[in-house]
């Protein structure tokens, strides 16, 4: 039995739907992130699931028992709030003992669990200090250490690194994905950082309007993107208006205006004569001023039209047949040389059948 | 240079009224009490010229008066109880107005933060003067009150003109002074504090006492101290509704002046009230020290 279950959970302000009728299960243990734009009805989820707001309609479950009736202070569940919320009057350690002193738990053990717990975010010797004294990313330790301390079954982080700056993030996201691994608690994490999403998740729901619109794997939510705005949120990828032509079992032949025949995968289902988008990723198409045509690639002539130097790769605008721009990139692995093609230069480009998914309207 | 000028500029004004009106006044308040009453009220002169030739006409008779007689001590410390009470009572009804207040949705905030400063906008003696009324013999509540007492065979009691008309008149007059600050603080609380409390364990009642109560002292102590010290000098509220066993420390400084005509008498009480206002809230902002040395 998944440890959480969300069926058909709908809230609306007024007959704006900020979530409309998402549905989905979360494993024990699991890393899991809710990825979407702002504003898409991720913080009303997790407001949900922590119990600070009901849906009007829909269950949550958890452990397979319906949650709707149990306030947020009995629900087995803590939030690391994205401004930490710790209490300002409070030392360190007083924060993290707080929800221990809620449960009543002894002097003795309290004391020990918060050394322990401490010791687990490398602040053992900040414990008198007060939240004010600390620096942001301390601070964001403090708020996950008290979160975790009493052991919760399901732990909710909303955005939890915005405010850190970014070499601090990357630490501080290697640090909880140990951090889940050792306390080996559910995590639902939520982010409008795709690349967090991608580095810290077991899984990832990509949501959009308050509805999810791909739940999966980190490499096939980036890979095999389902719909369009999966493919243009997650990454950069080349989106080109195409139409089917032939549909065969793993291939599909698509017509683009401008550029003529292109192969492609094909994502399954009875798609001949329907239109859509062929999905492209940059890194997947290679680029030189002369390509041998291996079996299963399609290539085409084009020349530079812009290019973007951005210290490890060059991100290289291409325009091939009339008017199609496709984004290649190029890493710059030799040094010295920060581009190897100007604009203007003729370039051929391809890519293997299976790196270009259609997606269809 | 010019810098020095501005910040003359700016610091000169205040501290031109600082001097005229509070160190000046003060002075001359501390050297009355030592001098000796006019023959027909008013002061002596400081220096005399007599048989012992010029010499300072100073004495610590007043002081002297004050310490030997206890009645006046113990109208200082009936003052003293009557303030507590006050500022205990103004607390306890403030708090959940200011709680609400700072609870409620924004646009109306100003409209309730409005409404607890509207009596000011009327004179303050004709709002006591109101109180009269209400405490009357004839009013609504003494009849009910008694109407209700004598149901149990209780003699009917009078309010007005006791303790207890002083007592709740002030308590009355102070309550904005005790709600503008406490409001002002709660206002400012984070209610992510309250989230997270909650989602951490905590009711409703151990997020009162654990988040918001702590967070709202340095509220408290404001409110208690504007509270507070503003009661130990009134003096129209017991005039009005006291009678004579509702007068104040206040009451007698007005008298020795005005009636009395014993100038240095009302200095020196002055004098020893000021201090013993300021020993009080100075020990009593060192325990608060204590308690909220780190509000961050
Ligand atoms: N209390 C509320 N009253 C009215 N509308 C609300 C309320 N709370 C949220 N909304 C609306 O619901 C939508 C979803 O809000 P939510 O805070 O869940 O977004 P989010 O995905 O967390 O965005 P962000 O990444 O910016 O935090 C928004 O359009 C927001 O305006
Ligand atoms: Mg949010």
């Amino acid at each position: 039995m998944a440890l959480l279950e969300l069926r058909n959970i709908v809230r609306s302000f007024g007959d704006f739907a900020a979530v409309d009728g998402v549905s989905m299960m979360i494993e024990s243990g699991e890393f899991f992130t809710l990825l979407g734009p702002s504003g898409c009805g991720k913080t009303t989820l997790l407001r949900m699931i922590a119990g600070f707001d009901a849906p009007q309609s829909g269950e949550i479950l958890l452990d397979g028992k319906d949650l709707v009736a149990t306030p947020p202070e009995k629900r087995p569940i803590h939030t690391v709030f994205q401004s930490y919320a710790l209490f300002p009057h409070m030392t360190v350690a007083q924060n993290i003992a707080f929800p221990l002193r809620m449960r009543k738990i002894g002097k003795a053990e309290i004391n020990e669990r918060v050394k322990e717990a401490l010791d687990d975010v490398r602040l053992s010797d900040r414990g008198g200090r007060f939240p004010g004294e600390l620096s942001g990313g301390q601070r964001q330790r403090v708020a996950l250490a008290r979160a975790l301390v009493s052991r919760p079954r399901l732990l909710l982080l909303d955005e939890p690194l915005a405010a850190l700056d970014m070499k601090l993030r990357e630490q501080m996201q290697l640090e909880l994905i140990n951090l889940q691994k050792e306390v080996g608690i559910t995590f639902i994490y939520v982010t409008h950082d795709q690349t967090e999403a991608l580095a810290l998740s077991h899984r990832i729901a990509v949501m959009n309007g308050g509805k999810v619109e791909q739940l999966d794997e980190p490499s096939k939510i980036y890979d095999c993107p389902r719909n369009r705005f999966v493919a243009d949120f997650i990454g950069t990828c080349n989106l080109i208006e195409a139409k089917v032509t032939v549909a065969g079992e793993e291939k599909m032949v698509l017509e683009i205006d401008g550029l003529g025949e292109v192969t492609a995968r094909n994502p399954g289902g009875e798609l001949t004569g329907s239109k859509g988008v062929l999905a492209l990723r940059p890194e997947k198409i290679k680029i030189g001023q002369q390509i041998a045509l291996e079996s299963g690639e399609n290539r085409f002539r084009g020349k530079v039209h812009d290019f973007l130097y951005m210290g490890d790769v060059t991100v290289y605008i291409v325009e091939v047949g009339e008017g199609v721009h496709i984004e290649a990139l190029l890493p710059n692995s030799a040094a010295g040389r920060p581009r190897i093609f100007a604009a203007g230069d003729p370039v051929e480009i391809s890519w293997r059948y299976d790196a270009g998914v259609f997606l269809n309207d | 240079m010019t810098r020095n000028i501005g910040k003359w500029l700016i610091s000169g004004p205040p501290v031109f009224y600082l001097a005229v009106f509070f160190v000046i006044p003060t002075f001359i308040m501390v050297l009355a009490s030592f001098r000796h009453a006019g023959e027909f009220g008013g002061l002596a002169p400081i220096f005399l010229h007599d048989v012992r030739g010029a010499h300072l006409n100073l004495t610590l008779e007043s002081y002297r008066e004050y310490f030997s007689d206890f009645i006046y001590s113990r109208l200082f410390i009936k003052t003293l109880i009557y303030a507590l009470v006050t500022t205990f009572f103004c607390l306890v009804t403030a708090y959940p107005l200011a709680l609400l207040i700072a609870g409620s949705e924004k646009r109306h905030r100003d409209l309730l933060v409005l409404l607890v400063i509207l009596p000011f906008w009327s004179n303050f003696l004709i709002r006591i003067y109101a109180w009269m009324i209400i405490l009357g013999p004839q009013s609504a509540l003494s009849v009910g009150l008694n109407g209700f007492l004598g149901m149990f065979g209780i003699e009917p009691v009078g309010l007005l003109f006791t303790p207890f008309a002083v007592v709740l008149c002030l308590i009355y007059v102070q309550l904005p002074f005790m709600v503008l600050p406490l409001y002002a603080n709660l206002e400012k609380h984070d209610p992510a504090l309250l989230d997270a409390a909650q989602d951490l364990g905590a009711n409703s009642w151990q997020r009162f006492w654990r988040i918001t109560f702590p967070l709202s002292l340095p509220g408290v102590y404001a409110g208690i101290a504007l509270v507070f010290i503003p009661v130990l000098g009134i003096f129209a509220v017991p005039d009005i509704l006291g009678g004579t066993g509702g007068i104040m420390i206040g009451n007698l400084i007005k008298q020795e002046f005005l009636e009395a005509r014993d100038w240095p008498f009302g200095s020196a009480l002055s004098i020893i009230l000021t201090l013993g206002a300021l020993c009080i809230v100075g020990v009593a902002a060192m325990v608060a020290g204590r308690t909220v040395k780190n509000d961050a």
